[in-house]
């Protein structure tokens, strides 16, 4: 028997209206016919979480990821599909349940100045979400700050200074005592390591893997880079323009992809062991999200495309156990 | 006797006199770029690969300016020229292209119109023929029906596209010598590895020497001939890119290529050097990475000088550690 999932998206879309601006609005005075727009970021997404798992999500920018790890969060409301907190729906549930739940999964951003307020200090930055909520109490408050910061590698001496005054990657260590001090059970980490330096990366997800163990935390790991989430994930998801088109084992995924897609990112992405590396760069531009290409949206650029992926949209389905990919290939008679 | 190379730079110092103290963002930086070669610029955020680029542009604004040294291109020294000598250099023999790619283009002109003026900057050449080495030179970075593309405005480009035709514009007068800023750093995977082939193929077919700045060694294991690896305003070590990256002899490239996840054990904890880059300001003397070294001791309160390990691989260390030869 399969556990129920830590945490559960199913069908889960995401439509944002782009309205009109004000010279297209002027424009249709005059008969322009300007229409608004929809994107469609998400389209159709299904994953499940598992308790101490950790999973990386992969894609390139504009394919969903930001917008799947929100709605995973709870920091924002699909436009169809449901989302399972150890398989119960949390829409349905009390308001107070509903808190309770949202507590317990916590968002790490990629730009941890942009994500902390420039005029509270640490120690309230850190402080405020667990008095509120009632984890301390106030006199507790200030040594509660201090151990957590102590916890990411910060020293408390700095409790009362402005985020202005850390490096980039102190402000990092920040936006996760923030994150930590609500005792959360999943992390999710949009982006976390991206804007920092190789040396200071190195550094927060050495601080990420000691958590995980620490607190036997679940982590949704969204990045760009490949190395990154090879090293830290133990499933992988690929998403290319609002789908999800590869599920697998981390070791599987790199050792053989499946989805062409996969293969063309996987060979794309420079290596450090390689040296005069053909890069083998897969054509074309990625499509716009106003206007995804019908059928499977790689066709365009996927040197294997077939005269049906240009009409019917492959769907995800599971190819060897634990395996999912989206691609016709796998079903061709 | 070897040709002379297209470039070469000779203890090179750029500084920047701010308000709060000296900002030695350049300090003694040497290093030699071939016809055809392409050299890799590597190191962390404020290590001055950016200035280093500006300074073999005429490009430092006050209150910073080059203090000292040589910039010696196809032997003449360019140091302290006159703006009228770069502007005839600029965009003609010596090309840059940035991580923002609007830094070269302008948002109002379309693209034929930039790419014309840029020619005729520098040659007397008629309109139609200027257009067809506009036309063919997109074509070179790879753009996909350049008629069209020349008649469209830079917003009406996707990120990628973008920078091709910076890197076109770059190479309209066929320069000698392309220094890249991070052009590829902004990019999704897929079109990164599109712009790093092109590149590859240019060097390769054009014989322009390349100057490749980036904060990304994979980016420099594929691409780059030799490497200049900086910190803190120094070129710490040298070679080519298998000597450096395969074979590091310095500590901090040692520290900072163990630090790559690839190059570690799924899972486990990443090898990494311990505290931050340090300030440019006002940099206490001897080694800058001292305080973060595990191989430090009395002697490296004094500042190394650069010393050969092997062939052509230079390492600015008091106590560099063994390399195997390959
Ligand atoms: N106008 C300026 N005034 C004072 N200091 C400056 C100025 N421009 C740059 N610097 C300093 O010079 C040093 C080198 O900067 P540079 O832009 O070359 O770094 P970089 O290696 O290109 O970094 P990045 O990877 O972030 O682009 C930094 O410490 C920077 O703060
Ligand atoms: N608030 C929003 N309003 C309108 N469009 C949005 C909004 N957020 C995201 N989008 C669009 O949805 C798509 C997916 O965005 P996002 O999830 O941020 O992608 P990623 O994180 O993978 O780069 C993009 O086309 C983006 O422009
Ligand atoms: S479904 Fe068709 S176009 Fe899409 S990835 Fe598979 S082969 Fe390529
Ligand atoms: S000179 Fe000394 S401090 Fe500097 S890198 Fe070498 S051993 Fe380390
Ligand atoms: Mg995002
Ligand atoms: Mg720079």
């Amino acid at each position: 028997m399969t556990p129920v999932p830590m945490l559960e998206l199913r069908g889960v879309s995401k439509r944002f209206v782009k309205g009109l601006d004000l010279a297209q609005k002027m424009a249709n005075l005059l008969g322009a016919g300007e229409r608004e727009e929809v994107v469609h970021a998400l389209d159709h997404v299904s994953l499940a979480v598992n308790e101490r798992e950790v999973v990386g999500l992969v894609g390139e920018s504009g394919c969903g990821k930001s917008t799947l790890g929100r709605i995973a969060a709870g920091i924002m409301e699909p436009s169809d599909g449901t989302r399972l907190w150890l398989g119960q729906e949390v829409s349905g549930l009390p308001a107070a349940a509903a808190r309770r739940i949202e507590l317990k999964i916590q968002m790490i951003f990629q730009d941890p100045f942009a994500s902390l307020n420039p005029r509270m200090r640490v120690a309230d930055i850190i402080g405020e979400a667990p008095l509120a909520h009632g984890i301390v109490t106030r006199g507790e408050a200030s040594q509660y700050v201090a151990d957590t910061m102590r916890r990411v590698g910060l020293d408390p001496e700095f409790a009362r200074r402005y985020p202005h005054q850390f490096s980039g990657g102190q402000r990092q260590r920040i936006g996760i005592a923030r994150a930590l001090a609500v005792k959360p059970d999943f992390l999710i980490c949009d982006e976390s390591v991206a804007a920092l330096d190789v040396s200071i990366q190195a550094q927060i997800l050495n601080l990420f893997i000691r958590l995980r163990e620490e607190f036997a935390l679940t982590y949704l790991f969204i990045s760009h880079d490949l190395g990154v989430v090879e090293h830290l994930s133990d499933r992988v998801v690929i998403m290319y323009l609002g789908r999800i088109v590869e599920i697998a084992a981390t070791e599987e995924l790199f050792a053989k992809p499946n989805h062409p897609y996969t293969q063309a990112l996987l060979l794309g992405v420079p290596r450090l062991e390689a040296r005069n590396q053909d890069f083998a760069p897969v054509a074309g531009e990625i499509p716009s999200p106003l206007d995804p290409p019908p059928g499977c949206h790689f066709h365009p650029r996927c040197p294997h495309a077939m005269p049906k992926c240009r009409e019917i949209a492959p769907e995800l389905v599971e190819i060897a156990p634990g395996r999912m990919s989206a691609c016709h290939l796998n079903h061709a008679a | 006797m070897t040709a002379a190379p297209t470039l070469a730079v000779e203890h090179l110092r750029t500084h920047f006199f701010t308000r709060a103290g000296v900002v030695k963002a350049v300090d003694d930086v040497s290093f030699t770029v071939n016809r055809g070669e392409v050299l890799g610029l590597v190191g962390e955020s404020g290590s001055g690969k950016s200035i280093t680029g500006f300074s073999l542009m005429g490009l430092v604004d006050p209150p910073g300016r080059i203090v000292d040294g040589r910039i010696l291109f196809q032997g003449q020294d360019l140091v302290g020229r006159s703006e009228a000598d770069w502007r005839r250099l600029r965009g003609n023999r010596i090309a840059m292209i940035f991580q923002d790619p609007m830094m070269t283009l302008n948002p109002v002109l379309r693209v034929d119109t930039q790419m014309i003026e840029t020619i005729q900057a520098h040659a007397d050449v008629d309109r139609q023929s200027a257009r067809e080495r506009a036309r063919a030179a997109l074509a070179q970075v790879g753009i996909a029906s350049p008629d069209e593309r020349l008649e469209a405005y830079p917003h009406q480009f996707s990120g990628g596209m973008r920078q091709r035709v910076a890197i076109a514009i770059a190479l309209l007068n066929k320069p000698d010598l392309l220094i890249a800023d991070e052009p590829t750093t902004a990019l999704d995977v897929t079109i990164q590895g599109q712009i790093l082939f092109e590149a590859r193929k240019l060097a390769r077919e054009t014989g322009m020497a390349m100057i490749w700045i980036t904060h990304d060694l994979a980016v420099v294991g594929g691409l780059a001939d030799r490497v200049c690896v900086m910190y803190a305003g120094r070129v710490v070590e040298t070679g080519s890119t298998t000597d450096v990256l395969d074979h590091p002899a310095h500590p901090y490239t040692d520290g900072l290529i163990g630090s790559v996840p690839s190059r570690n054990r799924r899972g486990q904890p990443l090898k990494q050097i311990p505290g931050m880059t340090p300030s440019l300001l006002d940099l206490p003397p001897g080694c800058a990475f001292r305080d973060r070294c595990g191989y430090a001791d009395s002697r490296c309160g004094v500042s190394p000088e650069t010393e050969d390990v092997g062939p052509g691989h230079g390492v600015r260390c008091h106590h560099p550690l063994a390399t195997v030869a390959a």
